[in-house]
């Protein structure tokens, strides 16, 4: 039976569903099985009204920096050229996206089966986040109608930069291939779906070398300034810290994340073992830990190794401290503890404490450590800010309206699971 | 884009070529001790703060410019300035806390010899010619800005209010006037005092050092931009610390490209080496996929598609 549905094109199977008995393709998969009517009435919530409130102030921001420019959109200076959409679109968003490679490192290549529900949400939110860092960028760039240049006009091989644009773009195709079989199964293309799945299993490897080359190269962008940054978080390891911070930002946002989804998407969960995603939780926590012990060490040993001891005894050593104590040390005891106690809701929102933490660091080594000593500061213009809400708000509508239509955090029932 | 299939292959190929040596050619160009090139020596004691060099500037480079006259105007040394996208260059008023009298300094491009703006920049916009200018491309640029970040100087600028089309801008060092046999800098041809030498960079290092040598009570024994961030074009002589007159005393020998230099090399080497146990890795999970499915009596059904797959 198996078979004969395999050899079926996933085409004339589509045709077959536009039967006059049966609700059509459109009506099934993108109206949720209802008419235009019901489906427009049933998205008349709060959290709709409160998305299209955000969009309808944040899409005139975008136009308005498209056609008045950076100097009227932004607070950027000749000495601050970088903001908030750099500082937090782009690190903090790359950073958070990170599950997708954490987690398919953990699945495909230690072969840790029994994450095999954490893969797909994953993936599909590194997917989004980079779609969405990138689409946030475009508005930061000066002419962003050039962003291919890097790829296909000219090549500045001694940047760090040219270095992060071919690998988000690389990497960017990786995870559509590794989330295209939740497409296909949408779309019924049992054919594409298999071969994807295959292909994924080769995206996902490619995948590690270039997250990993990337999140670490976001880290050493800011080797180029040592004059600019503040010795306490100017190091020659930022690399490894970006690099080891994006492993526990991963971890992190996979707990949030599905701890989250599983709440807010309750009915695709009917089927789901609760005490079991609960022990995976804690130990996704129990690996932070481990991760932010190392970082911790590591941090030390930098700031050792620099001499810097002194600088701890100033305004920004106590800011340093804040951001070490509180999001370092106090979270890798925290996971430790639920690990101990077997207490998922600590790890949860240990979790978030962490994620926390990461975007802290990143606003810190960007923008609040960076030109510490420069005569002017920067401080984000309301459009920044909003046009970043905008971003963020436009990444969860398109992560929710993907998980209610595909098969993200349930098996497709019509499918043999691949993993 | 405008590229042929021939072009396209030749910078596939510098792409390789470089990935495997690790090395630009831009970058090799920027080798220091180049006997040919160009510096300016900028001797502070001799500046008496007339602007004339920014109106000169503003004039050949046809940025806005005001009359003359009008830059004699003392008030603007109110306030430090630096650069901005219509001004490359400034004039800096500081007191010599020694005897109260006013220091003059002029601010551009350093034109360093190993320029960190040059190796920031993922599209190549930035050159290091063999005069010694560090010049700027807008025809490449994308504006991601880097180049101001990586700069020491604090030195590039943005057209921040051009919506479509803004460009990076810092002084060019006249670079279309003194490749002409002759010609100076505008801003050193209308300079009236001894302030503004320009000649052989090793000529200027060379009498730098002759004049304080001369002259020990009058200048502080430095000569900054000698071996500043791995030396620069331009050099400056002063009668106090320079710190004390606007100058980074703390940014190091070190070039701003060595800084990143070791951290691509060690990517590529990495990246390189973890492409086989992730082959392995994946060879043995689509292995692993195969077998779960032989296992459960299914017919696995893309083993024509994993074939293929490996083919790839």
């Amino acid at each position: 039976m198996q078979k004969t549905e395999n050899r079926r094109p996933g085409i004339r199977r589509r045709n077959m569903e536009k039967r006059p008995d049966s609700p059509s393709w459109i009506r099934k998969n993108i109206f949720l099985g209802m008419t235009f009517r019901e489906y427009v009435k049933s998205n008349l919530t709060i959290s709709n009204g409160i998305a299209a409130l955000i969009l309808s102030v944040a899409i005139p921001v975008m136009i308005y920096r498209l056609v008045f420019g950076l100097g009227a959109s932004t607070n950027l200076t000749d000495t601050n050229p970088w903001g908030i959409w750099i500082g937090v679109d782009i690190l903090c968003g790359i950073v958070l996206a990170a599950g997708g490679f954490v987690m398919g490192t953990a699945y495909y290549i230690f072969g840790m089966k029994q994450y095999h529900h954490f893969i797909r949400p994953a993936i599909l939110t590194s997917l989004l986040g980079y779609i969405f860092a990138v689409f946030a960028l475009l508005f930061d760039l000066g002419r962003y109608y050039r962003l291919p240049y890097p790829m296909v006009v000219s090549y500045g091989l001694t940047s760090i930069m040219f270095l992060i644009a071919w690998h988000f773009a690389l990497y960017i195709m990786a995870l559509l291939v590794e989330w295209s079989p939740a497409l296909f199964e949408w779309l019924n293309l049992r054919k594409f779906r298999e071969w994807f799945s295959k292909l994924a299993v080769w995206a996902t490897v490619f995948g590690v070398i270039i997250a990993g080359g990337h999140q670490s190269a976001l880290g050493a962008l800011f080797l180029v300034a040592p004059g600019k940054l503040h010795p306490l978080w100017y190091s020659e390891l930022l690399p490894v810290y970006f690099l080891l911070s994006a492993i526990i930002a991963g971890l992190s946002m996979v707990i949030v994340e599905s701890s989250l989804t599983h709440r807010v998407f309750k009915k695709q969960m009917e089927h789901f073992d609760h005490a079991e995603f609960d022990r995976l939780t804690i130990s996704l926590g129990k690996g932070a830990s481990a991760a932010l012990v190392t970082y911790f060490f590591l941090k030390l040993f930098g700031l050792a190794h620099a001499g810097h001891w002194h600088l701890l005894n100033t305004p920004y050593g106590y800011w340093f401290l804040f951001e070490i104590i509180c999001f370092v040390i106090l979270p890798a005891f925290l996971f430790a503890y639920g690990v101990r106690y077997d207490n998922v809701v600590i790890t949860r929102w240990t979790a978030l404490l962490t994620v926390v933490g990461i975007i802290l660091n990143r606003v810190n080594t960007s923008l609040v450590a960076f030109n510490w000593n420069a005569p002017e500061r920067y401080y984000p213009l309301w459009t920044e800010v909003v046009l970043t809400i905008g971003v963020i708000t436009m990444g969860v509508l398109a992560f929710r309206w993907i998980v209610n239509r595909m098969a993200i955090l349930y098996d497709h029932p019509d499918y043999e699971s691949l993993h | 884009m405008g590229i042929g299939r021939r072009e396209f292959l030749k910078r596939t190929a510098v792409i390789a070529g470089t990935a495997l040596v690790g090395k630009s050619a831009s970058a090799a160009e920027g080798t220091t001790g180049n006997s040919e090139r160009y510096g300016v020596l900028v001797d502070t004691t001799f500046c008496i703060g007339c602007r004339r060099c920014e109106w000169a500037c503003n004039e050949w480079n046809k940025n806005p410019n005001q009359p003359i006259k009008s830059f004699e105007d003392k008030s603007v040394f109110q306030n430090i300035r630096r650069t901005h996208a219509p001004a490359f260059t400034v004039v800096n008023r500081f007191t010599n806390h020694n005897d109260s009298t006013p220091i003059y300094v002029k601010k551009q491009c350093m034109h360093c010899e190993e320029p960190g703006c040059l190796s920031a920049c993922f599209v190549d916009a930035f050159k290091k010619t063999k005069k010694g200018p560090v010049t700027y491309n807008p025809d490449v640029c994308v504006g991601c800005r880097y180049c101001m970040v990586a700069c020491p100087f604090d030195i590039p600028a943005y057209e921040y209010n051009e919506p479509i089309s803004p460009r990076v801008t810092k002084c060019t060092f006249c670079f279309d006037r003194i490749s002409k046999e002759g010609k100076v800098p505008a801003c050193v041809e209308i300079c009236p005092t001894e302030t503004l030498r320009f000649g052989k960079r090793s000529d200027l290092v060379n009498l730098a050092h002759e004049r304080i040598r001369n002259n020990p009570q009058k200048y502080v024994d430095h000569v900054y931009g000698e071996h500043e961030v791995g030396g620069t074009s331009w050099l400056y002589l002063s009668a106090v610390p320079f710190e004390e007159i606007g100058f980074r005393t703390d940014i190091g020998k070190k070039s701003i490209p060595s800084t990143s230099k070791g951290f691509l090399f060690m990517t590529k080497v990495f990246e390189v080496i973890a492409v086989w146990p992730l082959v392995f890795a994946a060879f043995y999970a689509l292995s692993k996929l195969k077998g779960t499915h032989a296992k459960d009596g299914k017919p696995s059904s893309g083993d024509k598609a994993e074939e293929h797959g490996k083919k790839t």
